[in-house]
Parts: C-alpha cells; sequence; structure tokens
C-alpha cells in the first residue's frame, strides 16, 4: 500500500489562505489504512483548521468535507461532484496520485496536496509504517530471498553489503538491518547462497525515466506516450 | 607487461608501503601538494581519497594529476557514490590518457553520514560491477557495449574488510571483486592480527595482492568516535586502552607506535604483501610511522 505523512498544520493553512471555501476530500483506501488522509483524518483536519482561525479571531474559510472510495479511480470521483460544486479548492487528503487524478477530472478547480507521499510500505507494527518496494519495474525478489536491496538497502547494492555494516546494522542507522546480512541469512536458511554468489549487472534505469505507463488494453499503444 | 610501476612492485618480492592524501575543501591546495611532495619518495603509491566520508573536496582525479606532476605515483580512488555511468567512464578516459593507472574502486560511503546529506545519491553501479565495467572498457567497449576509439588500461583494486563482525557475506563479496577483475586488495583499518591471519589464509586460495590498511589514532577520543560514526571501522577496546595509558599530548605518538608495532608484525609474519597506511588528517607523521616499524623508505626497500 502507499504510506502517507499528513502535511504539517501551518503548511496547509499557507497553502488553502488564498481560497475561501476549501472542500477536504479524504481517501477511503490506502490512506484511510496508514491514517494520513480517511474520513477521520478529515474530520480531524477540519477541526484543526477551524479552531486555528477562531483562535486568530480572523475566520476566512468555509469547509466541507467528503471521504471518497478511491482518489485514483477516475470512475469514483462522479460521486464528488456535487461537492465540488461552488468550492474555490480541493484539499486532498489522497497520495500525489489521488492529487493528480483530482486535477484532471476538476480542471477549473485548484487540488491541493494535504499530505506528503512517502513511499510503499507495510505496517511493521500499528503505526510503524516501512517501505518495501520502490517500484523499480525489474523485481528480483527470487534472487535476493524476498528482501528487496534495491527499497532496504540504503545504497541499492546489488552484489552483496559494502563494508559498513555493523552488528547486522546499516551505516546509516543503527536502528536499521543491513539488507544484505538479512537476505545472507535468509538464503543460507534456505539452502540458496549460490544465488547471491551471482553477478548481477548495473541495473537497467530504462523503464524509469519518468513517467511511466503500463498497457494491458489489447490494440493500445505501449508505453511510448509516457504519459 | 605491469600496467603501472605500483603492479610491477607489488610483483616483486617487496614489502609495500602505500599512503592516501585527502584534498582540501577549497582551492588552496598548498597542504596537498606538501603532503605529496613528502610522501612521494617514501611510499610505494599514493591514493587520493574520492570525497572521503562523503564530504565534498577537491576531486580525487585532480589530486592524482598532482601526484603525477610531482613525480608520485598515484592511486585513483573512485566511488560509486556520486557519478552515474557516464560520467565514472569519463573520469577513467582522462585519468588513462594523463598517465594515472591504478584505479581502486568503492561503493562509498553513504551521503548520510557527510557534509551534503540532502544530495542524491547516485550509485548506479556497485563496486562489483565498476570493476567489470573497466574490464569492458579496457578490452575497448563503453558500458553501453559501444567501440571506444582507443582503450584504456588500468591496474584496478577493490576494498575487503577482514575484520567485519560478520564476516561471510563479506567473504561472498571479496570472491565477487576477484571475479570482477580486481587485482590488489586494500582491506578496512585493521587493528589486530588474528582476523588478518584468518582473511589472508582463505585469501591463499587466489592469486591476490593484498595490503593491509592500518589506520593511525591520535586519541582514544578518536577512535571511539571511529567506532560510533566512520563506517567499516572497528578499533578494539584494548587499542583504546593502550592509547589512554599515554598522557595528553604523547598520545599521537602512542599511535605511531601502534601503528609502527602492527606493521612490523604484518611484515615479519609476511602475512600479505604491505600495508596501506590511512594518517587521516595527518599526512606528515608517515614517515614516523615507517620508522617506528623499521621500515626504510621506498627507494630503500625497492632496490
Amino acid at each position: 500500500m502507499i504510506v502517507a505523512e499528513q502535511k504539517p498544520l501551518e503548511e496547509i493553512r499557507r497553502t488553502i489562505a488564498p481560497y475561501e471555501k476549501v472542500l477536504i476530500l479524504g481517501c477511503g483506501t490506502c490512506m484511510t489504512v496508514c491514517g494520513a488522509g480517511g474520513e477521520r483524518e478529515v474530520s480531524f483536519l477540519r477541526s484543526a483548521l477551524q479552531m486555528a482561525e477562531a483562535r486568530e479571531g480572523e475566520v476566512i474559510h468555509t469547509f466541507s468535507e467528503y471521504t471518497v472510495k478511491r482518489q485514483c479511480d477516475v470512475e469514483f470521483l462522479e460521486a464528488v461532484n456535487p461537492f465540488a460544486e461552488e468550492v474555490d479548492a480541493i484539499l486532498s487528503l489522497g497520495c500525489g496520485i489521488g492529487v493528480q487524478s483530482l486535477a484532471s477530472h476538476f480542471q477549473d478547480i485548484p487540488c491541493l496536496p494535504g499530505v506528503n507521499t512517502s513511499f510503499m510500505g507495510m505496517a511493521d507494527e500499528w503505526g510503524v509504517w516501512d517501505e518495501r518496494c520502490a517500484a523499480c519495474g525489474e523485481c528480483r525478489l527470487a534472487e535476493t530471498a524476498g528482501i528487496c536491496p534495491i527499497t532496504r538497502c540504503t545504497k541499492g547494492l546489488l552484489n552483496g553489503p559494502c563494508a559498513g555494516s555493523k552488528n547486522g546494522k546499516c551505516e546509516v542507522n543503527k536502528d536499521m538491518d543491513c539488507a544484505w546480512i538479512l537476505i545472507y541469512q535468509r538464503l543460507e536458511r534456505l539452502g540458496q547462497l549460490d544465488k547471491m554468489r551471482r553477478y548481477y549487472p548495473p541495473r537497467n534505469f530504462r523503464p524509469i525515466p519518468r513517467p511511466r505507463r503500463i498497457t494491458t488494453k489489447v490494440g493500445a499503444t505501449e508505453g511510448g506516450a509516457h504519459g | 607487461m605491469a600496467k603501472s610501476l605500483f603492479e610491477e612492485k607489488l610483483y616483486s618480492d617487496t614489502f609495500l608501503v602505500t599512503s592516501e592524501v585527502g584534498p582540501p575543501k577549497g582551492t588552496d591546495i598548498s597542504e596537498l601538494v606538501e603532503n605529496i611532495e613528502l610522501l612521494k619518495d617514501k611510499v610505494d603509491a599514493i591514493n587520493v581519497t574520492d570525497h572521503q566520508s562523503s564530504v565534498m573536496r577537491f576531486p580525487s582525479l585532480g589530486g592524482c594529476l598532482l601526484v603525477k606532476d610531482q613525480g608520485g605515483e598515484p592511486i585513483l580512488q573512485m566511488t560509486c557514490r556520486d557519478r552515474n555511468r557516464l560520467a565514472l567512464e569519463a573520469d577513467l578516459l582522462l585519468a588513462h590518457t594523463r598517465g594515472i593507472n591504478n584505479v581502486l574502486c568503492l561503493t562509498g560511503d553513504s551521503i548520510d553520514v557527510g557534509d551534503h546529506s540532502e544530495v542524491k545519491p547516485v550509485f548506479d553501479v556497485d563496486s562489483v560491477q565498476l570493476l567489470r565495467m573497466i574490464q569492458d572498457m579496457e578490452a575497448g567497449k563503453d558500458a553501453a557495449g559501444n567501440d571506444l576509439k582507443g582503450a584504456p588500461q588500468f591496474f584496478i583494486g577493490a576494498s575487503v574488510h577482514p575484520a567485519a563482525d560478520f564476516i561471510e557475506p563479506q567473504l561472498i563479496k571479496f570472491d565477487k571483486k576477484i571475479a570482477a577483475g580486481a587485482q590488489f586488495f586494500q582491506t578496512q583499518g585493521i587493528f589486530e592480527l588474528p582476523s588478518l591471519r584468518r582473511f589472508m589464509q582463505y585469501a591463499s586460495q587466489f592469486n591476490t595482492k593484498v595490503l593491509a590498511g592500518v589506520i593511525v589514532l591520535s586519541s582514544p577520543r578518536m577512535a571511539q568516535f571511529m567506532n560510533e560514526n566512520v563506517p567499516g571501522i572497528t578499533v578494539p577496546q584494548e587499542v583504546i586502552d593502550e592509547l589512554a595509558t599515554a598522557e595528553k599530548g604523547k598520545r599521537l605518538q602512542k599511535g605511531i607506535e601502534i601503528a609502527g608495532r602492527l606493521i612490523k608484525a604484518i611484515k615479519e609474519e609476511k602475512l600479505c604483501q604491505g600495508v596501506h597506511i590511512m594518517a587521516v588528517g595527518n599526512e606528515r607523521i608517515v614517515p614516523d610511522i615507517l620508522e617506528a616499524a623499521e621500515l626504510e623508505l621506498a627507494a630503500g626497500r625497492a632496490s
């Protein structure tokens, strides 16, 4: 899933400052699960913004709120249409994809980000999220015992650890596991250390020049348009 | 035929001593020039560090040009942290045309440990891939498989960490570096002999040359700092305790004595082909270490 963090309140206030009527729009999928922008956070944020204005004695904004199932799916955005009538801006608590999806759907309304989209990851425990996939376009988890060196090694090394690992931890952060120690241990356990002894050539970054496109529709042009 | 004077010496029976200089942060290269002048006839080759510890400095290639101009034997340290394949290849082409023929291929410390912690880390290739890329260039091909008009030749090396607390993955990488064409190794800092002995026993199955890395410690505090902050370095407590036995003001002298003793033991046991002295900002004391190790100067040893 996509993990994000809500932007600081002061930054959000600066972003919405030029607009009077603001729709705060949550997203019912990833942002709800990671607690950055679901129905609950939309409601809390609205209260926080209203309280901040009330404290300063100058009420400028009128807020409305709604949470859609998924902002990144255009088909769900039709349901937002009635809420978007007559607003000056939409403050999206969706991820970066959600904000862009809104911007393309609501051509005449400024769509503003209320969260910083961080990474694709999973919960280590409730409220602790770890990045697990860099969407590199060439999954090599079969060779690395299901542990991604591109995401979890700070240098994205493909041929084994650097010399910086100490006590199984990364040179960057004493609390962060060295991905290559984990990979070694798990490959050993699986009896597959030969996979680590193999040479892996430099990554092909051609799938990376952004933006990428995947076409699964029959008869459509593949990728070439780059968005 | 040897690709460099350093290679030629490494394949002779001489016990080699190399050292390194760190370029300045800025255009004032006077101290760098002085240090090169001081070391060039006393050691067999001089490494120039490549933004060591991810701190931005005058470039390694620029330092190697100075070593060359001053009549020394340079080893170009090249990390994968700051340049993609294009930039690495271009620097290698320039190095070759200017007579810089030794290259030490390193991953490079993480960006986070240095003074430019907000910049984009590159790591387009890793150290094993860099070694292979250089071999391809020697065969006349660039990293994209295109023909080169004039191919460079280099004596290429890499680093290894014999004292790593988890040695097996390091040894796998060492094997891969050899398979990728590394002809010599400089080890990370060694402070005790048992780990070096074990490693050399392992390395003896390969036809490769090893220089043991020796770091000169100037105080117990520096040792503690390195343990906590410098990737790839673990100074044993006994060494820190020994440094602390010297009174303040004489601790660097103690550090020189410890390094000298270690080098002497490595040489007497014929553990490896030589040592690489890292004086980390104290390049001036390298001759004192050689004296403490009872080593003659490069010119004397080679003859």
